[in-house]
Parts: structure tokens; C-alpha cells; sequence
């Protein structure tokens, strides 16, 4: 028996459906601006599997189809493997895709996201930031995301449900340049932002439509018309060569990121800095630095900092791939000493240290005047990070500025039952 | 050609390709050609070969690393005129599907021209029958999807130096599955019944099929069967692989011939629920052919060579076991209990 017609033939008119028209103001969480960005940018093949924090995004999406408000085909998967490599192979034909995962689904994956950026595939991706298993934890951990950072993914981090919209729609723009065709995936914190409210402005189709370009894979797309062979076996003849061109886009990405932070704050009025934000930097004399929603409390602490007198900064990494070295040099040039927070851990690294940490002392090694760092771990598992949990780092910072005793050779766990 | 266009929002028109009646009627056009570096004798490639010819210039190929992979594609001296792309090795249903999944979405969208392809998506029994199962199941479930998974099945961890799979035969000798002083028998799972059991399971699915290289014709027809009737579709090639199986190349064919006479492979295809068997099963189930002995078969590969009277005497109640107490015979087990 044929099945009944699931969908009606009517092409859907994505102008016209629910979307607001003008820029509108809605109450929405990290998610549910996600699969606004999505819907906006027109994504041709979405897939889904289930697991949190993530999920919530394909939720929003999944009611937007239902709703006939968004055209695209999308499908449930069977894994975060096969969700993540439909979505590969539907990225060769010239489909604009979105995926999305979170913890151990996001590294149930883990193959098909290697290979997603070996080929060069342009994917969009949310991570719903989460702990990795075992113990269970729902909350927000950044190692996840974090592993895939060798791989050639763009990593970006968001703080807030706007910024979560406005960097997938900036995502799109940069994956899809013919100079980069690397994949890209946005963290949002777990719970903190994916299921936080707060209020967004949600740009109508024609702003998207005049920041965004049709995703064209031009002469590598896969189509009868151009019979061409993706990714055969090379070997060592090859493999260097082709590792080197990942090397050059990832490299080029820089440029192209400062473009389209360029375009977007010219055509939407916002965007901020690429790669960082900077807060109270200007005249700081210590700086923190950090990822994601912690910038929430940190800023208060920073203020409340300030009106004791103390010269506090905070330095959001928003891109962690591209890595912004120079703009963290920059930034960070005139410190004397930074407090890195990470809401991650790399047992056994130097010093102990998060990621973040041991990625920005790298990034500051060639500074003729560094300033001392001091790592802490923090956040982990979705556990809060408290305006107190920050000002007890700013003063070890402090310490470290004025020459105390605190070692900044270990890493301090902020916040840990001992 | 027939033109068969249905409205692209739920279902997208297939190709239409006619069964080729003879040898005199197959298309002179290859698809795969010179480049590939697989063993002398190797059926699978052949089956590509096949598989390709089939399917005619408007396809899209996906495959799965095995040594179809490796072997076969190798970067400048691709063997595939038409477009071809590798997926990873448990990802031969997630590649057809992310494949015909764009089609549609950027033919319905006015992104690209509307047109029947076809999307086929190969895996060997190491991808397919292991690792890749639940892409395919879940492949297999996508109705509206025009898509073909086509497993090579040569009855090993071929290109990684051959090792047994859920889809060899019991007792091989493999380089996971030595026999040794104490243990004869290292591999003692009986094969999968792979096609039979995506036929069961996924009642919906229209076409499945097995076919062996050496029924050319009957080969690309079945995959030009399963690329005209819709839907996702599954075959499942049984390929002599002499390095796997220890024989001399020139026996290939003979071996795949002697596979389906012992009653070890049946051919048969499962269209819209229905089991039809073909060519020496066919009368095999209708009696007209005696089985023969399997020892015929396994005597003649060097992975049985370790064999004793005993281990044969199991395989052959198992063979006769398909025959006489399945419920279709050499097809779908249980008996009426
Ligand atoms: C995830 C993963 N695990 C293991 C391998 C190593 N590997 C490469 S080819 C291959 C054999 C695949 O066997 P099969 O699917 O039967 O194809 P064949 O080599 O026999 O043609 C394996 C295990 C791989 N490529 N990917
Ligand atoms: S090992 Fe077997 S399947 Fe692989 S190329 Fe050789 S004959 Fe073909
Ligand atoms: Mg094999």
C-alpha cells in the first residue's frame, strides 16, 4: 500500500511563513535562535538524534517543519555517526546542512567529524556543550567540542542566545567561502544558554538573504554533471599535500572571519570584535579569560572588582578555532598577569592545566613582556560558577600581579569539594 | 526511455531501466574502467563492473572502505567515470541517504534541475552485515528515498588482511581465526543471513536481492530492478575472493556457481513481499536439482583446508537445514513450532 503523502507539494515560502518581518524582539532560548539561524539560512538536510542539551535545537526545528514555516529535508537518525554522516555526504552535493550534538554523542561521531573536515565540507554544527560520560552529568563541560580542535572544525563559542544566532548565520558565511570550505561548529553552553531565555532580536529573511550567499560547491560538487571521485585512497604520496591545503584554509579563515564580522555589523548593527570581546580591558591591569556563558558571572565580578579598586579586565575567546593569537596578544599585551578559566580539563597536561590555558600560554610564549599566567579549572559538570568563585580567582590573580606566593605553575580547581 | 515524473514533494520519479533480455542487449558503455589494483580474480571487483554497467551514466556511487576502497580507488587513477564518493566503513546506508536526501531537497527547492539519479551506496560484508547494520536498517526504513545498498560480500575483513566477519563462513581460516594446536575451529559463528534478514525486518523495503558475479545478466538486472522500483532497495553479491579463500583466481566464477548448487547460497530477490528464487535455487527448491554435497565446495578452498569429516558433516546439516526446515526454504528460518 502507498503511504499517505506526508508533505503537501506546496513550496513553502520561508518570507512568509511565521518569521518576523522586520527584525523582531522574542523571548527565546540558545536553541531555539539556533533554529531560527537555521530556518533564516534556508538549510537544505538537517539530522537529528536525540541526546541533551543539544536536542533542544532539533526540537525547534522539527516544529518549524511540522508548522510548514521551513522547507528542508530532515531526518531522524539511527546515530550520531549516520546523523553527522548524512549530513557529510548531503554537504558534496551542494546541500546546505545543520547538525548538531552534545557529550558522548558528539564523539559517537567522532569519525564522521574527522572526515567532514578532511574533505573539506562546509557542515554547520551546534554543540550543546555537555560532560563527557562516565559519571552521567547533563551539565556543561567543554571537552566535547574541544575534541575535534586539531581536526580543521572552526570552533566558536557563544555567551548569549543572540550572539548564538548571529554566529550561526556568520558560520554559514565563512564554512561556505571557497577559500575556506571548512566545517564549523558553535558551542553553547548546556542548560546556561541552550535553555536559558533571553531576549533576540531575530533579523527578517531579506537581512539574511543579503549577508548570506546560496552555498555553491562549484567544481567539487558530486552530481552526474560532474563525474568527479572524492577522497581515494592517496597514501603518503598525497596525504601531506592535502593535509597542507587544510593547513592553508584554516589559515585563510582568519580573513575570512574578519570579513563577515565586518559585513554583519555594517548590515545588522551588531557582532562585536571577531574572535574576542573585550571587557573593561582598556585600562586593566589583570585580566581573566574565558569561554562561553561564564562570561555572565565573570562580568559581574569584574565590576564588583572595580569598585574596590582593582584594574580587572575579562577577555572572552569567542573563536577558539581559528585560535586568535594575535588578538589575544593584543588584548592581553598590557596585563600583568591573566587568570585563565577553563570549564574543561586535560589530565596530565602541562602544568596541569585546561585547555585553554595551556593553548593561550602558547599563544602568549613569544610576548617580550608576558604577563604571568595562572590556570584555573572551573564550572565542570554544569556546576555554577559563582560571582564569589570569581573574585577568589581574581584575587590569585592579584597575588601573582603583585609578585605573591601563589603558584602559577599548577592549576587551581575553583570551587571543589577537597 | 519511459518518463515517469511524480510531483518531487513526497516522491521522486526513478529511472526507468528495462531488464537487459541476453547478453547481445547489454549496454557497451563501462562506468568502471582501468585504474583500480584489486587481485588477480577478483570477483567484487568484477561486481562493480557490473554494478556500474547497470546503473548507466546518471548515477551517483558511494562506497565504503573494504577493498573496493582501497584497492579500487586509488587518487589519479580513479576507475569510476561516473561520480563517485567514499563513505566510511559503517556508513554505506548514511551516505545513500545524506546522497538522495540533497537531491531532493535542493531539486524541490529550484537548487538544482530535476532529474531521476541514481544513488547507489556499496559496502563489503565487514561494512555492511557488521558495522554499518543499523545505517542501512535505518536506510532501508526511508521510503520516499530512491536508493540502492549494494553489499559486496566476500566473506571477510578483506583489505585488512583478511579477517573473519559476522558474515563468513563458519570454521574459515582467517588471520583472526588461525586453527592451532588446541582450538581447529576459531571462528564458530554461522554466516548472517544478511539479505533476508533487511527483507523481514523492513517489510516496506520493495526489492531485495542476492546475486552472484558469475549470472552476469541477472546481476544488472537485479540492480537495474532495484534502481526502477523505488524506494530503498538492498543486494547482497556473494564474491569469490581467491586471496581470502585461498584458490587459484581461475576458479572464481566456478566457485560463486558451486556456492548456489550446494544450497550454501541461494539466489533469490524478495519484491513487494514476495520471494521469488532464480536460477539453479530455483530448482533446488522446486526439486529439480539435487544439492550437491558442500564438501565439493569447501575442498576446493584452502580457509576449510583444516576441515575434519566432522566439521563438514555440521556444515552440510546446516545447509540441509535452510532446505528442509525453513519456513522458506533457504531464506527466512523458525519452523511452526
Ligand atoms: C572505523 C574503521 N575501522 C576499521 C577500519 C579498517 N578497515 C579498513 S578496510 C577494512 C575491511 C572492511 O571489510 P569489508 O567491509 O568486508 O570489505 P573488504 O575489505 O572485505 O572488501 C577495515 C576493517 C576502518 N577503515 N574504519
Ligand atoms: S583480497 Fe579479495 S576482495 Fe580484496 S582485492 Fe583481493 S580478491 Fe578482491
Ligand atoms: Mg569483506
Amino acid at each position: 500500500m502507498t503511504p499517505p503523502k506526508t508533505a503537501t507539494a506546496k513550496k513553502v515560502d520561508i518570507a512568509t511563513a511565521r518569521a518576523p518581518r522586520a527584525g523582531s524582539e522574542e523571548l527565546i532560548s540558545g536553541s531555539e535562535a539556533v533554529a531560527h539561524a537555521v530556518r533564516l539560512a534556508d538549510v537544505d538536510v538537517i539530522t537529528a538524534y536525540p541526546i541533551r542539551p543539544y536536542d533542544t535545537v532539533m526540537q525547534y526545528v522539527s516544529q518549524l517543519i511540522a508548522n510548514g514555516e521551513f522547507d528542508c529535508e530532515y531526518i531522524v537518525a539511527e546515530s550520531e555517526h549516520s546523523q553527522f554522516e548524512i549530513v557529510k555526504h548531503a554537504s558534496a552535493v551542494g546541500a546546505r546542512v545543520f547538525c548538531g550534538s552534545s557529550g558522548v554523542g558528539w564523539l559517537y561521531a567522532f569519525e564522521a567529524l574527522a572526515v567532514t573536515a578532511g574533505l573539506r565540507l562546509p557542515m554547520v554544527a551546534m554543540v550543546g556543550n555537555r560532560a563527557l560520560d562516565d559519571p552521567g552529568a547533563f551539565g556543561v563541560e567543554h571537552n566535547d567540542a574541544l575534541a575535534v580542535r586539531d581536526l580543521g572544525w572552526m570552533l566558536a563559542w557563544v555567551a548569549t542566545a543572540q550572539e548564538a544566532l548571529d554566529t550561526a548565520l556568520i558560520a554559514y558565511r565563512v564554512a561556505e567561502d571557497k577559500r575556506v570550505f571548512l566545517p564549523c561548529a558553535i558551542s553553547c553552553d548546556g542548560a546556561f544558554l541552550t535553555h536559558s531565555q533571553s531576549i533576540v532580536n531575530v533579523p527578517t529573511q531579506d537581512m539574511v538573504n543579503s549577508f548570506l550567499p546560496p552555498y555553491d560547491r562549484a567544481e567539487k560538487q558530486l552530481h552526474p554533471d560532474n563525474p568527479i571521485t572524492i577522497a581515494p585512497q592517496a597514501n603518503e604520496d598525497w596525504v601531506m599535500e592535502i593535509r597542507r591545503q587544510s593547513d592553508m584554509a584554516a589559515r585563510r579563515a582568519r580573513d575570512v572571519i574578519i570579513e563577515a564580522y565586518d559585513d554583519f555589523n555594517a548590515q545588522f548593527g551588531r557582532g562585536g570584535e571577531p574572535f574576542i570581546e573585550r571587557y573593561m580591558m582598556e585600562d586593566a591591569e589583570v585580566a581573566l579569560v574565558g569561554m562561553g556563558t561564564l562570561a555572565m558571572p565573570v562580568k559581574v565580578a569584574v565590576r564588583k572588582m572595580r569598585e574596590r579598586g582593582k584594574k580587572v579586565g575579562f577577555v572572552r575567546v569567542r573563536w577558539f578555532r581559528p585560535f586568535p593569537t594575535i588578538e589575544l596578544q593584543d588584548a592581553l599585551s598590557g596585563v600583568q598577569a591573566v587568570g585563565v578559566i577553563d570549564r574543561d580539563y586535560s589530565f596530565g597536561a602541562s602544568f596541569f592545566g585546561g585547555v585553554l590555558a595551556n593553548e593561550l600560554r602558547c599563544a602568549l610564549y613569544p610576548m617580550a613582556n608576558r604577563p604571568a599566567i595562572v590556570s584555573f579549572i572551573a564550572g565542570l559538570g554544569g556546576r555554577e560558577v559563582s560571582t564569589d568563585n570569581v573574585i577568589d580567582i581574581t584575587s590569585k590573580v592579584l597575588d601573582a600581579a603583585n609578585g605573591g606566593d601563589i603558584d602559577d605553575q599548577d592549576t587551581h580547581w575553583i570551587g571543589v569539594r577537597e | 526511455m519511459q518518463e515517469t515524473t511524480i510531483a518531487l514533494s513526497d516522491f521522486i520519479s526513478t529511472q526507468v531501466l528495462e531488464p537487459w533480455k541476453g547478453i547481445k542487449k547489454v549496454a557497451r558503455e563501462e562506468y568502471f574502467t582501468s585504474g583500480h589494483r584489486t587481485c588477480q580474480g577478483c570477483e567484487s571487483a568484477l561486481v562493480m563492473k557490473l554494478m556500474a554497467k547497470a546503473a548507466g551514466p546518471r548515477s551517483i556511487i558511494l562506497g565504503a572502505t573494504g577493498c573496493m576502497y582501497v584497492a579500487n580507488t586509488t587518487y589519479y587513477s580513479t576507475p569510476w567515470v561516473v561520480p563517485w564518493m567514499h563513505t566510511q566503513l559503517g556508513s554505506a546506508g548514511s551516505a545513500a541517504t545524506g546522497t538522495v536526501a540533497a537531491l531532493r531537497a535542493m531539486m524541490r527547492k529550484g537548487k538544482m534541475e530535476e532529474e531521476p539519479i541514481n544513488v547507489i551506496s556499496f559496502c563489503g560484508d565487514g561494512g555492511g552485515a557488521d558495522m554499518g547494520l543499523s545505517a542501512i536498517s535505518a536506510a532501508l526504513q526511508h521510503t520516499h528515498y530512491n536508493l540502492l545498498i549494494f553489499m559486496y560480500d566476500n566473506e571477510s575483513y578483506a583489505n585488512t588482511d583478511i579477517q573473519v566477519s559476522g558474515s563468513s563462513p563458519y570454521g574459515a581460516n582467517s588471520t583472526f581465526s588461525p586453527p592451532g594446536k588446541v582450538h581447529r575451529i576459531m571462528h564458530r559463528r554461522w554466516k548472517k543471513n544478511t539479505a533476508a534478514m533487511l527483507a523481514a525486518g523492513h517489510p516496506d523495503c520493495k526489492y531485495v536481492a542476492t546475486v552472484t558475479a558469475g549470472n552476469a545478466i541477472d546481476t544488472m538486472n537485479k540492480v537495474r530492478r532495484a534502481l526502477t522500483i523505488g524506494g530503498p532497495t538492498f543486494i547482497h553479491s556473494l564474491d569469490p575472493c581467491p586471496k581470502g579463500w585461498d584458490y587459484d583466481p581461475k576458479y572464481s566464477h566456478e566457485l560463486g556457481e558451486l556456492a548456489t548448487e550446494t544450497g550454501i547460497w541461494p539466489l533469490y530477490e524478495v519484491e513487494e513481499g514476495k520471494v521469488k528464487m532464480y536460477g539453479k535455487s530455483k530448482h533446488i527448491a522446486s526439486g529439480a536439482f539435487k544439492r550437491k554435497p558442500v564438501r565439493e565446495y569447501l575442498l576446493r578452498q584452502g580457509r576449510f583446508a583444516h576441515f575434519v569429516e566432522e566439521d563438514i558433516d555440521y556444515f552440510q546439516a546446516k545447509v540441509d537445514e535452510m532446505w528442509e526446515k525453513w519456513l522458506v526454504p533457504g531464506v527466512i528460518p523458525f519452523a511452526q513450532a
